[in-house]
């Protein structure tokens, strides 16, 4: 075989294989799909051995074995990935009584659940189960022991619900760790473990979050303006084909008839501007009642975070007084969303654009609270720090008597006295895991608030109306309070702040991660049993377009923030002196610098030292800066580019348009005369025939408003889209901005959910 | 995973993974839910390429499509005799391209085939009023049909021929935000 021809098989056989790839994308018959797929297959089998021959012939043919096993490989992950994915028949139950949307939040969480089960395994794995294994054990130092004045009570069921006592002393928080530098047989490395996960944690979680976003961000279905194919997109993408329930399917066809009936009365009235004056009183006066509260708020976790601090120092505190704080920020979170939907009742917006606030102003009143809290918490820490220094004069103090009592009472002072008992050492107040504790706290007190919540406004409510209505005045299953309707997004955002919390507490409070999973798993199956026995399918469906990535941004947005208050704790604050994997040190992070000079070889040091330097820093900053603004106007120019060719193609259909309008109105006569004539000699070729008939049916019609002929309600000035020309102005302005219509989708559901890692 | 299953032979079941969307461990339970819908008349052995189809009326009672409204319109471009009766090929074939990893493109064109009910590859009028009237149950007057109808020609047609053709119809659909997440069945 000549060069040539070989070169001429390699590529049909290179296009064979690329059909194989794609042939499942072909809309095929699937007969025939596998006809070809078989001969294509031959095809290759039969040429790729001839190819082989001449010079590197076994090279080729080991390459392709290789190929081969491992496509094999990579379907038979692929397989076991799918079989992997946990809850797909609940979900699909939820689906099917309750849409896409009510599922994509059940979608989120499980994916929430993936990323949580990932940064378990890490910290788990890296941090914890080094120390339980190859560090000291309880009681040996200090830090792991229960100080002589809290032993008696360490044990109490109430002492433990606060997470002091044993809870505090062990490897759920920060302080249980020791510092050594390395630790058992393996010279494992703890503390630069330990902050190595901190940072990782974040690294990983940034990764997966942005990834999700761009994979969502291609379904959204780009560009499609406001309102250009209003109708033809309610005609064929309203009806949710993941339906497979009766009731489901009568309310579907419900919402879809008023959302066809409303987008008409939108086409045939334009909305008349009432009194603008009043209205935007009205929109400012409730943007300010909103201020309002969202300062009152801030200001009530201030005054409850400096109460607990005082608390602190007393001893005979109520149950109330001691949670006060996680109730008071729970209840917060409870109370303001309705507070907030019922002041927006006085701006009067379109749903969508109401949902819109609401979600931000949600958004707001939880990020206040949060860095009030967290505000609040930095606050005790410095007094913390300054009480530092006293205890350590304090203990260093103690040792000191310790040492001297002991050598008065042996009368012997050469012999060493054996170490003082880690119970009676003098204790700093460890900060660390004080606020690991506080995150600790308030995590179990928001999950408690959830459940209850769900317990008492769902499943107490739906009791309540189904067995109270046999003898109640009203139908209450009808009117008030009737069943309860899935919150997606108050329960999405909960989610996501949850989520937040999390990322802030995991480095002072390893096992906070393992809290959050166990969390996410008995949510998934008590959320799914609440929504399947207690809610009803939403009576008007919105659906946000894009709002799956709505949330991811949120979530990226909360990672932020999260992250700014872990990264300077480390970087400024300095760490306990006597617990921790860091005590002693003068900054978190010299654990990098011990490494960097100990461990690993010197030309690293001076390399690193090297990359640190202003000098290489800053243009490198700079380069990054100009990269963005290049790639910021490349994707300026694109748009506008885009622009302009949607603007041509528009200018292109109104000139057809336009151009057929004359045609017909000034050779209309001209027709009439061709209808007559037997070879149509003078008919233009136009392929549309049948649409030539109606015109001049619909002639007559042309005078007489309100005709019954072939459809146009004449009687309104509007300008609708008939096959009959003559019944409009010779100009029509295309369907692009309109008006306040709803568009394809305002509101509260959710688009797709199906976006991450397990698939 | 254990290749212990008799139903198909190792070739059929590869062919069957590179030709839709599916996993192995999928097809494997979409062919027993083919079966449950009449277990006198399918095989357990399907190695001999045994030539069973279902009746439409078996498979319009499926859970996943007893409520959807264009169920018929569905199994009628689906199946090969165009009658809507399904053999298995059709059947794997309709919840390949209805499953969630199917590109937009390929659930467009078969969108469109739904929704034209007379066949012609055009979506004329009366396919728009058809589609309108199962979608809200004839509750619409008619009046209200015909607007709306006029409506949506007016907004898709790009070639102005009074009706859409493929490409106005995938022009228009591929930018709707909700179409993937709607035309969507899972099982």
């Amino acid at each position: 075989m000549s060069e040539g021809e070989m070169a001429q098989l390699m590529e049909e056989v290179e296009e064979k294989k690329k059909l194989i790839a794609i042939i499942r994308n072909k809309p095929w018959r699937m007969k025939r799909r596998l006809v070809l797929l078989r001969e294509a297959q031959q095809f290759v089998d039969k040429f790729e051995g001839a190819l082989g021959k001449g010079k590197g012939r076994k090279w080729y043919a080991y390459k392709v074995m290789m190929t081969k096993k491992w496509i094999k490989f990579q379907r038979d992950f692929e397989n076991f990935r799918t079989a992997c994915i946990p809850w797909e028949r609940k979900i699909k139950e939820v689906e099917s009584h309750f849409g896409s949307s009510v599922a994509s939040y059940f979608i989120f969480l499980r994916w929430m659940y993936g990323m949580n089960l990932v940064l378990f395994g890490f910290t788990f794995g890296l941090v914890v189960i080094p120390e339980v294994l190859m560090g000291l054990p309880y009681g040996s130092i200090p830090r792991k022991t229960v100080p002589r004045p809290e032993q008696p009570t360490a044990q109490d069921y109430s002492v433990l619900m606060d997470f002091n006592g044993y809870c505090k002393y062990s490897v759920l928080f920060y302080g249980y760790y020791n510092d050594q530098r390395t630790i058992g047989l393996l010279k494992f490395r703890l503390p630069l473990s330990y902050l190595m996960v901190g940072i990782g944690t974040f690294g990983y979680s940034l990764m997966v979050v942005i990834r999700t976003m761009a994979k969502n961000a291609d379904v959204g279905g780009g560009d499609g303006e406001e309102g250009e194919f209003t109708f033809a997109w309610k005609m064929f993408t309203s009806w949710d084909y993941l339906i497979g329930n009766a009731e489901t399917a009568d309310n579907k066809y419900a919402s879809i008839t008023t959302s066809f009936k409303e987008s008409i009365v939108d086409e045939q009235e334009n909305q008349k501007d009432e009194n603008i004056h009043l209205r935007r009183f009205l929109r400012v006066l409730a943007n300010f009642l909103i201020t309002c509260s969202l300062g009152g708020s801030g200001y009530l976790i201030y005054f409850v975070v400096k109460r607990s601090q005082e608390f602190a120092t007393r001893d005979d505190l109520s149950w109330y007084e001691k949670n006060e704080l996680e109730i008071i920020m729970s209840l917060l979170g409870l109370v303001c969303p309705p507070l907030f939907e019922t002041i927006a009742e006085l701006e009067d917006y379109h749903p969508r654009i109401a949902l819109k606030w609401q979600l931000g102003r949600i958004f707001a009143l939880f990020l206040g609270n949060l860095y009030t809290f967290l505000f609040a918490l930095f606050d005790e820490v410095n007094t913390k720090l300054l009480e530092e220094e006293g205890i350590k004069n304090a203990s260093i103090w103690a040792l000191k008597e310790y040492y001297a009592n002991y050598s008065m009472m042996m009368n012997d002072s050469e012999a060493t006295p054996p170490p003082m008992d880690p119970s009676d050492v003098i204790r700093g107040p460890c900060w660390e895991t004080a606020v690991g504790i506080e995150f600790v706290k308030l995590t179990v007190s928001d999950i408690q608030v959830t459940y209850l919540t769900i317990l008492i406004g769902d499943f107490a409510r739906a009791v309540i109306v189904r067995f109270l209505n046999y003898c109640w005045c009203w139908d209450l299953e009808a009117g008030f309070p009737s069943y309860g309707e899935f919150d997606i997004s108050g329960n999405v955002l909960g989610l996501v702040f949850n989520q937040g919390m999390i990322w802030m507490g995991a480095f002072f409070a390893p096992g906070l991660v393992g809290i959050n999973v166990l969390r996410l798993l008995s949510s998934m199956y008590y959320q799914c049993w609440a929504v399947m026995a207690t809610n009803v399918p939403h009576e008007r469906v919105f659906k946000a377009s894009k709002s799956n990535n709505f949330y991811m941004g949120l979530l990226l947005l909360i990672l932020f923030l999260s992250l700014l208050p872990v990264v300077y704790t480390i970087m400024t604050l300095p760490p306990s002196f006597d617990c921790g994997p860091f005590s002693g040190k003068t900054k978190m992070f010299d654990v990098i610098m011990e490494t960097i000079d100990l461990d690993l070889p010197a030309f690293m040091g001076t390399l690193f030292s090297y990359a640190a330097n202003p000098g290489l820093i800053i243009p490198a900053v700079l380069l990054m800066v100009l990269a963005i603004y290049y790639l910021n106007s490349v994707s300026e120019a694109y748009q506008n580019s885009n622009m302009e060719l949607k603007k041509k193609m528009q200018m292109a259909r109104d000139e057809e348009k336009n151009r057929r309008n004359n045609t017909d109105s000034t050779n209309q006569v001209m027709k009439d005369l061709e209808d007559l004539l037997p070879n149509r000699s003078l008919a233009p070729p136009a392929p549309p025939e049948p649409e030539k008939k109606p015109e001049p049916e619909a002639k007559p019609t042309k005078t007489k408003p309100g005709a019954a002929g072939k459809g146009v309600n004449l009687q309104k000035d509007v300008a609708l889209a008939t096959p009959n020309p003559n019944a409009r102005g010779p100009v029509r302005q295309p369907p692009g901005p309109r008006g306040p219509g709803p568009g394809p989708g305002p509101g509260q559901g959710r688009g797709r959910g199906r976006g991450p890692p397990p698939r | 995973m254990g290749n212990k299953q008799t139903i198909f032979t190792a070739q059929q079941l590869d062919a069957y993974q590179d030709c839709t969307y599916f996993t192995r461990k999928e097809i494997l339970r979409l062919f027993y839910r083919y079966r449950d819908l009449a277990p006198q008349l399918v095989p357990l052995d399907y190695t001999s390429h045994p030539d069973v189809k279902l009746p439409y009326e078996l498979i319009g009672s499926m859970p996943e499509l007893k409520d959807n409204p264009f169920r018929q319109r569905i199994a009628e471009v689906f199946s090969e005799d165009g009658e809507g009766n399904m053999t298995l090929d059709d059947f794997l074939d309709m919840f390949s391209v209805l499953s969630e990893m199917a590109p937009r493109d390929l659930k467009a064109y078969y969108a469109f085939k739904i929704y034209d009910f007379n066949n012609d590859d055009f979506i004329c009028k009366s396919d728009l009023e058809k589609t309108l009237n199962k979608l809200t149950r004839n509750e619409l007057t008619e009046d209200e049909v015909r607007m709306v109808c006029e409506k949506v020609i007016d907004e898709a047609d790009l070639d102005n021929d009074g009706r859409l053709s493929l490409e106005d119809f995938q022009h228009m659909i591929v930018r709707a935000p909700d179409f993937l997440s709607t035309f969507h069945i899972r099982i």
